[in-house]
């Protein structure tokens, strides 16, 4: 094995061994990048100088006796979450050459923990999109099979995990950015609960639905990243002051006696049908570990998808009316007056996706029609979240797709939205009801990857990892890889 | 219900979004199928449903009212496009 495929917790155990240095590690990962990421193109920027003093500086206080969680581990993040000093530009024209004058909370629980940042990766423009083809920079491509894509709007992370381009990475999820690239590309991939990670210093989309999550090759780095950068801050009011448990010790192979539902609605006519076997095998993996399955209902699973695109779109209209060219980022030179400015800055800064979904948000709150759309858009998120209460009345946690489909061509949906939109409905509903969830590998059709779900209830994060970590554990589909 | 050229128009203007003639008649087009889309909500009776705003709610949220250490004005002025010592420099507003 070559070091730039080592696991978080292999490194941490070959670091602490003193078998490798951080330097070296780091030296390996970039080499990959240097290697494989003219292909992939998972990396919006790197930053291999600072990635090395870091490393450098994780060796000097290893050599101390220093030890902590990420110590020396060199890790990616998207483009959405600021690092002081490192240009951040949330994957849009309109924020290049932003550099920001502070750390998000969670890349600072990072750095607290000793990690080493390698770059900014990927994304969709504003994490808008499921595909990463809305970058306003470059498109992405799947390690798996180039021509098609890796997912989004995460897509970059989770190429780079795939790649073996670096040994983690976060994400953002807010209707699926996070479990639905890493069900595409073949790793791991969680959306905490809404509150459970700060979402200070993250450029927001919809603020309602953002959460920070972590991608891993396996349910343990998933588990090792989401110890770091869980926790209340003060900094972010919709921050939870809930305590954090010790996730590691959750990772029992053994889920005898869970219960483990299975919503009807899931498994829906147009599904990929290898898509639906795998789900199905992985259903039957927890049943001979000892889990009980329990067919149930979430009547109001189809109504996620318009649910999600009327309110995520209006909290972005509101969000994105920072982008006013006064403060940062692209400013239109030539314009006559304020208004003229913010019109043209935002004509030329903002890509189509963004743009079309700033105007589905404008009109959804508009006088007239706020009733119509939004409101009745809350309305229905509660009979969603109603649906996952119920569900967890009698269920540990649930079992469903990450996706309808594996990963799809480059071009295949990019100009029609809905059916993009389309891509996104067995994750949409978890951000509505602010739950938790992860994606994780489990199984292959045609040399492209198949993700399944498990969800739990708030702040259940500790089932779900143990529910996840126990199929990991008997089977081996965290281990293959792209062959690149 | 499809969108005319017109409320298009008048939706960019509310963003303060300027869009081009091709862009008008595309998210016509575009936003008329997604909110078609939407209209299966129209099946559900929710009047006697309140509205969800935030999955997990919190209430009044405050913390101690202490002095910290903040950013200088050097730090925040660092990414203005324009500036005029220690402000942000607008475009005119009134003629």
């Amino acid at each position: 094995m070559e070091l730039h495929q080592l696991t978080i917790h292999q490194a941490q155990q070959a670091l602490r061994d003193k078998t490798v240095s951080s330097v070296e590690l780091t030296r390996a990962v970039l080499a990959r990048i240097e290697k494989v990421d003219p292909s992939v193109k998972a990396y919006l920027r790197i930053t291999p100088e600072k990635a090395l003093q870091s490393a450098e500086e994780a060796d000097r206080r290893r050599s101390q006796g220093k030890d902590l969680p990420l110590l020396g581990i060199p890790l990616a993040t998207k483009d959405v979450l600021a690092i002081r000093g490192v240009e951040t530009t949330c994957g849009s024209r309109i924020l290049k050459g932003f550099v920001p004058p502070y750390d998000a909370t969670a890349i600072a629980k990072l750095r607290c923990a000793g990690a080493v940042f390698l770059g900014m990766t990927n994304m969709d423009e504003f994490a808008m999109g499921s595909s990463t083809e809305n970058s306003g920079y470059f498109v992405t491509h799947n390690p798996w099979n180039f021509s098609h894509v890796p997912g989004g709007s995460s897509g970059g992370s989770a190429a780079a995990v795939a790649a073996d381009e670096c040994l983690g990475a976060l994400g953002s999820d807010t209707g699926g950015s996070v479990r639905q690239p890493a069900a595409l590309c073949g790793v791991a991939g969680l959306k905490p609960t809404y509150g459970r990670v700060s979402r200070y210093g993250l450029v927001a989309f919809a603020s309602s639905l953002d959460q920070i999550g972590p991608l891993g090759k396996d349910v343990t780095d998933c588990t090792i990243l989401l110890q770091a950068i869980a926790g209340h801050d003060p900094k972010d009011s919709t921050s939870a002051n809930v305590p954090v448990p010790n996730y590691l010790e959750a990772l029992q192979p053994d889920v005898s006696g869970m219960r483990l539902g299975v919503p009807k609605e899931y498994f829906v006519e147009g599904m990929q049908p290898e898509v639906e076997q795998a789900v199905h095998d992985a259903l039957e993996v927890w049943k001979k570990l000892g889990a009980e399955i329990v067919e149930i209902s979430m009547p109001h699973t189809e109504y996620a998808l318009p649910v999600y695109y009327l309110i995520a779109t209006a909290e972005a209209s509101a969000n994105l009316a920072r982008y006013d060219s006064v403060k940062y980022g692209y400013t239109y030179p030539d314009a006559q007056d304020i208004w003229d400015a913010y019109r043209k800055t935002r004509q030329e800064g903002f890509g189509a996706e963004v743009k079309r979904r700033i105007m589905l948000g404008t009109y959804a709150l508009s006088a007239g029609y706020y009733d119509a759309y939004y409101l009745k858009a809350q309305k229905v998120r509660t009979l969603i979240k109603q649906d996952f209460d119920r569900a967890y009345e009698q269920c540990d946690a649930l079992i469903v797709p990450t996706t309808p489909t594996t990963a799809f061509r480059i071009g295949e949906k990019i100009d029609d939205p809905l059916q993009m939109y389309l891509s996104d409905i067995f994750t949409l509903s978890l951000n509505l009801a602010g739950l938790c969830g992860i994606s994780i590998p489990c199984g292959l059709a045609d040399g492209l990857p198949i993700g399944v779900q498990v969800l739990g209830d708030a702040y259940e994060e500790a089932t779900i990892l143990r529910v996840a970590y126990a199929y990991e554990q008997a089977t081996d589909w965290h281990l293959r890889e792209p062959g690149i | 219900m499809a969108l005319t050229r017109e409320q298009v128009l008048h939706i960019a203007e509310l963003a303060r979004l300027g869009i081009t003639e091709e862009e008008t008649a595309l998210f016509a087009e575009q936003l008329s199928d997604i909110l078609e889309y939407a209209e299966i909500l129209n099946r559900l009776d929710t009047d006697a449903i309140p509205p969800t705003a935030q999955a997990i709610p919190m209430h009044d949220v405050i913390r101690t009212d202490q002095v910290e250490a903040s950013l200088t004005p050097e730090e925040i002025l660092a990414n203005a496009p324009d500036r005029q010592g220690n402000y942000f420099k607008v475009k005119p507003i009134l003629e």
